[in-house]
């Protein structure tokens, strides 16, 4: 019976990676169901709007190291960051302009957006591709470790090692950051309170004097300011290959409906059910059941509930469960 | 699917039609293949038109889908797969000891899961609401996966550790391939009930999603599962309905025929092996395309129709939409399994590592809505002429890159240019399905 040692290896090896990787989740649902919300589909493009955000942002940051510029003990992406997300927002922009402005004129049904947005996803995954190539890419530089193992365990005089990656440590904080900002401009600024307005009531918001125009333009910028972050703070975290970005498609819709489609509360919320239950269905329990147990009862096997490869797995079934008993999600989301 | 009704007739007025059109459009196409034939070379024409018709198949079960009822689903990569299972479970030779070593075992480990998710929507529809039905549904879920994981782990190392460096799986039945085609179907038809179960009837966002997920899940089952289908080992060699090409040249009578025309044995036997693939391939097209225009023009198919460009009319037509949408999924989603298995008979082989979402969802779509949605020939055209553009666009790509370049200094961005024409595919794709959305979105071959 060991509960720090257990408590410690919890800590380390399912909390931090799961808070990390939901933050990266939620960050990613608040930009689809911004869109959901607002501009009314499911953005299949979102996940390679993050994979793209991400090239610029890398590419900046290769130019800033080749000028020898750095941020210290941080990775030099962060620095940027703003410049990529004003890059991707000129191309989300530039893509309505080309693509989906026209289907809104004509008042085309939500499945129609969805289908453009196949369209778009094809040439944005192609242009990852041109830009950047396949190869997975490492773009994070400055201290590796806010906490290293062997300084914890020098520290505290336990077994168990618990280590903070620099790049969990930022992830965990720009989230915090950003979330912060658009829920003040959501709520405080007058631009916000007029995309809420459009949101819940499209015609009474047009009623009232409200611009579409600018309302679409605005949410395609705080979407490129979400995806580029999110996508950014993924590849920091977990490496650059366009293939991921893709997949994440999945675990990011989960997220957004098992919070609430359209809701920007549930999308966090449903972005660290997701990740969590990712992270401890595919935990191998071994050690940290090993420490809570009496020796004669340790186990044989690894305790993993489902291999790392059923990861989309428990995501898909989490989004079944909630269909199945609250089909608005767990804040309650709109349906269209 | 409530609400806005999810129709694809879409706004824009339809161009001059008529079975001229269609003619000129089909003679089009075939003048793209039968110049790859003469500038290229017939084995590489009849090696697109195989996987073109396979394609077309594909193509055909998502317009079931989308063109007659409006139902958006994006899994057609799992049901691709589950018909390349089906080959393997079939047709492949039983492994030794395979089926000794743990068949049982799994077979009544996966009984077992079964029972349970049964019993567990049994508790949840028969139990008041309540945190009591809650608790119970749990309990059953809970103690049936110990349980399952209790039969299922120890039968699937067993059969694992079988000879894993050829079998390690259970084998298949060494039944004839063509029996895969339907039972690839028929699993198929199973997965697509399941899904369609539990998320037809919501929105149809839901539907997209928990296909997509559907797809991924199924593929991650293929690469893990070794005790199935041998995961990322793959199987190879495969049983074939036609004869090897070898056993064509040992062969006195065809060689004394391929002299009687004056062709060389090798390129001889390959192309007649490879027409015979066309053959059974256009068979099964035909076989299909007339029961789909049947089923198209019958009441149930004016009744899909109905459904589709308005659901709420016929919902108070007494119309059960729910049903009449999970009917049309599982017909398309077995439509699309037939697929799945003739193309796993013509590769040979079950390679899970291949299957991508871009290359066997989206393209897809790409075919059925640039053939034009509802219209079962406009999917094959739709296949035919996508297909023959997926291969062809990236020597053309390299072609054009390698011109665009030639006037460079040799460099960085002359290396990256050629380089970057293999992505061309994707971003051809992307503009054809953009334009043909955007200017003709009925398609080549408009519905009617």
């Amino acid at each position: 019976m060991d509960i720090l040692n257990a408590l410690v290896a919890f800590l380390n090896f399912v909390f931090i990676p799961g808070l990390a990787y939901g933050a990266q989740l939620a960050l990613g649902a608040l930009g689809a169901t911004l869109i959901y919300s607002i501009l009314r589909f499911s953005n299949f493009a979102h996940g390679d709007t993050m994979a793209i955000g991400t090239v610029f942002v890398i590419l900046l940051t290769w130019g800033l190291q080749s000028m020898g510029i750095g941020f210290g003990p941080l990775p030099t992406a962060l620095l940027a960051l703003p410049v990529g997300i004003l890059l991707t927002a000129l191309l989300l922009l530039a893509t309505d302009r080309a693509v989906y402005r026209y289907y809104r004129r004509v008042k085309a049904a939500p499945v129609i957006l969805v289908m453009a947005s196949l369209g778009v996803m094809f040439i944005l995954n192609a242009l990852t591709r041109f830009i950047i190539g396949t190869s997975d890419i490492s773009f994070t530089d400055g201290e590796r470790f806010i906490l290293t193992a062997g300084d914890f365990r020098a520290a505290t005089g336990l077994a168990e090692g618990l280590a903070i990656r620099t790049t969990q440590g930022v992830t965990v904080v720009v989230a915090l950051i950003a979330v912060a900002l658009l829920f003040w401009f959501l709520q405080k600024t007058r631009t916000g309170k007029s995309m809420r307005a459009f949101s819940d009531n499209e015609d009474l918001a047009l009623l009232s004097g409200i611009n579409p125009d600018r309302v679409v333009t605005v949410t395609w910028i705080v979407a490129a300011a979400l995806a580029t972050t999110a996508g950014t703070l993924y590849g920091l975290d977990k490496g650059f290959s366009p293939f991921t970005y893709f997949q994440l498609l999945l675990p990011i819709f989960a997220a957004a409906i098992v919070g609430g489609l359209g809701s920007p509360l549930g999308a966090i919320a449903g972005g660290f059910v997701i990740a969590f239950s990712e992270v401890m269905v595919t935990y191998a329990w071994k050690k940290v059941v090993t420490y809570l147990l009496p020796d004669s009862l340790a186990p044989d096997g690894l305790v993993q509930l489902m291999s790392t490869d059923y990861k989309f797995a428990v995501s898909f079934v989490i989004l079944i469960i909630v269909l199945l008993v609250m089909p608005t999600g767990l804040f309650k989301g709109k349906s269209i | 699917m409530s609400g806005a009704p999810a129709s694809p007739s879409m706004t824009a007025a339809a161009p001059a039609q008529g079975p001229g059109r269609a003619l000129l459009l089909a003679a089009f196409v075939a003048l793209l293949f039968l110049g790859t034939g003469i500038f290229q070379s017939w084995t590489l024409a009849l090696l697109i038109v195989n996987m073109a018709l396979v394609s077309s198949i594909m193509a055909l079960g998502v317009n079931i889908q989308w063109g007659y009822a409006g139902l958006f689903s994006v899994g057609t990569m799992g049901f691709v797969a589950l018909g390349g299972v089906s080959v393997v479970l079939i047709s492949s030779a039983p492994a030794p000891g395979g089926w000794a070593a743990g068949g049982p075992g799994i077979l009544l480990g996966l009984c077992m899961g079964a029972a349970t998710i049964a019993a567990a929507v049994m508790a949840a529809a028969k139990l008041p609401k309540g945190r009591v039905r809650g608790l119970a549904v749990a309990a059953i879920l809970i103690a049936g996966f110990l349980i399952f994981r209790a039969i299922f782990d120890p039968a699937v190392q067993a059969v694992e550790a079988n000879n894993p460096s050829v079998h390690g799986n259970l084998g298949g039945l060494g039944l004839p391939v063509l029996l895969a085609w339907p039972v690839g179907g028929l699993l198929a038809a199973a997965a697509a009930w399941a899904i369609g179960k539990t998320a037809l009837g919501l929105r149809s966002d839901y539907l997209a999603i928990a296909t997509l997920g559907i797809a991924e899940i199924i593929l991650a089952v293929l690469k893990n599962e070794d005790w199935l289908a041998r995961g990322v080992k793959n199987v190879i060699s495969l049983p074939r309905p036609v004869p090897y090409e070898v056993d064509l040249q040992r062969s006195q009578a065809f060689l004394d025929w391929a002299n009687s025309f004056g062709f060389d044995p090798i390129t001889a036997s390959s192309i007649v092996v490879r027409l015979m693939y066309t053959g059974l391939f256009a068979i099964v097209l035909l076989l299909l395309i007339w029961l789909s225009q049947a089923a198209l023009h019958s009441p149930w198919g004016r009744m899909m129709r109905a459904i589709r460009d308005n659901e709420v009319s016929a919902e108070a037509m007494g119309k059960d939409v729910t049903r009449r949408h999970l009917q049309v999924f599982i017909l398309g989603s077995a439509v699309i399994g037939i697929a799945g298995a003739m193309m796993t008979t013509l590769d040979g082989q079950l390679t899970p590592g291949s299957y991508s979402p871009l290359r066997f969802t989206f393209l897809i779509w790409v075919m059925v809505i640039v053939g034009g949605s509802g219209n079962n020939w406009g999917s094959v055209l739709g296949g035919f002429l996508i297909w023959w553009l997926w291969v062809m666009v990236e020597p053309i790509g390299n072609w054009l890159m390698t011109v665009v370049t030639s006037g460079m200094a040799e460099g960085w961005l002359k290396g990256h240019l050629i380089n970057s024409a293999a992505h061309m595919r994707l971003l051809t794709m992307g503009l054809i399905l953009l334009l043909v959305l955007r200017f003709a979105p009925k398609g080549l071959l408009p519905e009617r």
